[in-house]
């Protein structure tokens, strides 16, 4: 190897003695995001039409480090409307926005398409039949989550069978079977609609999406599913990197391309599937904020599925939070906040930003 | 025997015949390349000696049965070159090169400080550790290439494929990465299978030469066995002469139709 290599394509633009380092998240967009976050859920608990003292929430969340016993002074009812109504609230909005940012990169990664979102393979369309069912057929709203659930796993189903079927295991077939499985289920879901049109008004304010809860419960019943979805596409960090260059090659370094789709789609879809179960349809989150940090802080989805669970995160709170106070006393569907503050504010970034995303 | 050796190897595609019961021997340290006119079957063939398809016949790399490999363990013996490598947006040099690691790296895990050495040193032999931190998008044709061979070398395969290495780059980088292959194949003792368009190269560069027609091998030998004037008369129907280059294989000038020059004002 004493033979000089092409010393003239490469003039010595970068110092060579640099070390070699490969990417990683850079800790200061992991600080900045992270304070972002603490920031919302700080304003978020402070931020109500019941006016809290905020003195009294910061000594109420020091209360919960060990060893510390302070007296806030806020009442019982103070206490309540924060420990009952915001930060349920607020959690539930961490995980649901957390998710779909997450869901989203993830599916962009497998099918390697800057337009796929969570609801890409017949998630939507199918929990809104299924969440539309359970409103015009009963009256007891506890099933409503469990059934826009059911809807969500049946579309994603139907997807992938008929994919499968259709045009063996390309990425191409699966898209399109997931188009004709919405268009089918929003037909039947629309078709329902009308034949119920007294319940309208709740079905649409369903998938316009909203975080309203009622205490803890709707928390506990979609950690499980939210926690375990994430950790499994955050593990795929790196393999989403190699799948970068397509299948064919991925296979080629020693990838079972098509066991890691098919991984990270399950994990993706069960975790929208919860999400939505309890938020309804919340748009704009799941393809936005990946993009954001794309653009922002690199495209490797070793920077890209943490940030964008952060940044998905703190955004939907953010979102709720003017949702909830901007036509104080009433309220706006988060999904239009979301896409009324996002959309703006990512062309901005987009303009401003030199690469391709 | 050691090295890769295809017995009556075939496979249908789309209901057509493409490989039809191809066999051919290379034997460790050695150069085939594949040559023949436009769908031969000459990136197929590569396809099946890289072991990810199913088809017909054998292709054993020093006596293991690539199609029985796993996809980690086949990924360590074979590694390829593809003939139009996606450009990954944003990702650098060195990052790319890493994708090559992927093999040994634990399935979930990424690449340890090892990793990053044996990627330095290949980045060092290649003249790549000044572009390092470059995105592999803002490369030229000829550094881009070098840089998808130093992946396919993190994989410390032993064998090479390489699928029309040459067809983005002009004469003096097609040259430069052709002498490269071959000085990585004697210091690293690789097998290289490469499939050629031009024929002068071809000639220049390999061991051995297989002229694939319809599937089939319809030549087989050395340079000055296979690239003759009637061989690819009428395989190729192309006029040329060939012209004996000393002691290095030989060298394909393709010559006008005179006739015909004549008949056209």
């Amino acid at each position: 190897m004493t033979t000089p290599l092409s010393a003239t394509e490469s003039p010595a633009e970068s110092p060579a003695e640099s070390p070699l380092r490969p990417v990683r998240l850079p800790r200061r967009w992991l600080l900045l995001a992270s304070a972002l976050l603490v920031g919302v859920v700080v304003v978020g608990m402070a931020v109500g039409p019941a006016g809290v003292p905020l003195s009294g929430i910061v000594v109420e969340i020091v209360n919960y480090l060990p060893g510390v016993d302070l007296d806030g002074g806020l009442s019982d009812l103070e206490s309540a409307v924060l420990w009952e109504l915001r930060a349920p609230r607020i959690v539930l909005g961490l995980l649901v926005g957390g998710m779909l940012a997450l869901a989203g990169a993830g599916y962009q990664g497998v099918f390697r398409n800057p337009l796929a979102d969570p609801y890409l393979l017949g998630v939507a369309a199918g929990a809104g039949l299924g969440a539309t069912l359970a409103i015009v057929t009963t009256a007891d709203r506890l099933l409503l989550p469990i059934a826009a659930f059911v809807g969500a796993c049946v579309g994603v189903a139907a997807t992938y069978g008929l994919g499968r079927s259709a045009g063996g295991r390309s990425s191409d077939s699966l898209i399109l079977a997931g188009v004709a499985v919405a268009a089918f289920l929003t037909a039947i879901q629309t078709y329902v609609n009308q034949r119920h049109s007294d319940s309208l008004r709740e079905v649409y304010g369903w998938i316009l999406g909203r975080l309203l809860t009622a205490g803890w419960g709707d928390v506990v019943m979609v950690l499980p599913y939210i926690a375990v979805a994430a950790a499994v596409i955050l593990a795929h960090r790196r393999l989403l990197d190699v799948m970068s260059v397509g299948h064919a090659e991925a296979g080629g370094l020693g990838v079972p391309a098509a066991r890691v789709r098919l991984v990270v789609v399950l994990a993706a879809t069960l975790g929208t599937a919860a999400a939505v179960a309890v938020s309804g349809l919340i748009g704009f989150v799941g393809i936005v904020v990946p993009h954001l940090v794309r653009m922002l802080a690199g495209t490797s989805y070793r920077i890209v599925l943490p940030l964008a669970a952060i940044v998905g995160a703190a955004f939907l709170v953010g979102a709720d939070l003017i949702a909830r106070t901007i036509v104080a006393p009433g309220e706006l569907p988060v999904g239009v906040v979301t896409a009324f503050v996002g959309a703006p504010f990512f062309t901005l970034v987009l303009r401003t930003s030199r690469g391709p995303a | 025997m050691s090295g890769l050796v295809a017995s009556r190897v075939g496979i249908d595609l789309l209901g057509r015949t493409v490989i039809d019961d191809v066999s051919v021997t290379v034997p460790a340290g050695g150069w085939l390349t594949l040559v023949g006119p436009n769908g031969a079957g000459k990136s197929t063939l590569l396809r099946i000696f890289a072991g990810g398809v199913a088809h017909r016949g054998r292709v054993d790399f020093d006596g293991v049965r690539l199609a029985g490999l796993g996809s980690r363990e086949r990924a360590r013996t074979v590694a390829v070159v593809p003939q139009e490598p996606a450009r990954p947006s944003g990702m650098t040099v060195l990052d790319y090169v890493l994708l090559g690691r992927t093999p040994y790296v634990p399935y979930l895990g990424i690449e340890s400080a090892a990793d990053v050495a044996i990627v330095g040193e290949l980045l060092e032999v290649l003249d790549l550790r000044p572009l390092a931190s470059r995105s592999v998008t803002s490369l030229s044709s000829g550094e881009f290439q070098r840089v998808v061979l130093g992946r396919a070398l993190a994989q410390q395969a032993p064998l090479l494929l390489l699928d029309e290495p040459t067809t983005a780059l002009d004469l003096g980088h097609a040259q430069h990465v052709l002498e490269l292959v071959d000085e990585l194949r004697v210091a690293r003792e690789l097998t290289v299978v490469s499939a050629l368009h031009d024929l002068t190269f071809a000639g220049q560069f390999a061991d051995r030469i297989a002229m694939l027609v319809d599937g089939a091998v319809a030549a087989e030998g050395v340079a000055s066995d296979v690239l003759t004037e009637e061989l690819i008369a009428t395989h190729y129907g192309a006029r040329v002469r060939v012209v004996a280059d000393t002691d290095r294989g030989v060298v394909v000038v393709p010559v006008r139709d005179r006739a015909r020059q004549e008949a056209s004002p």
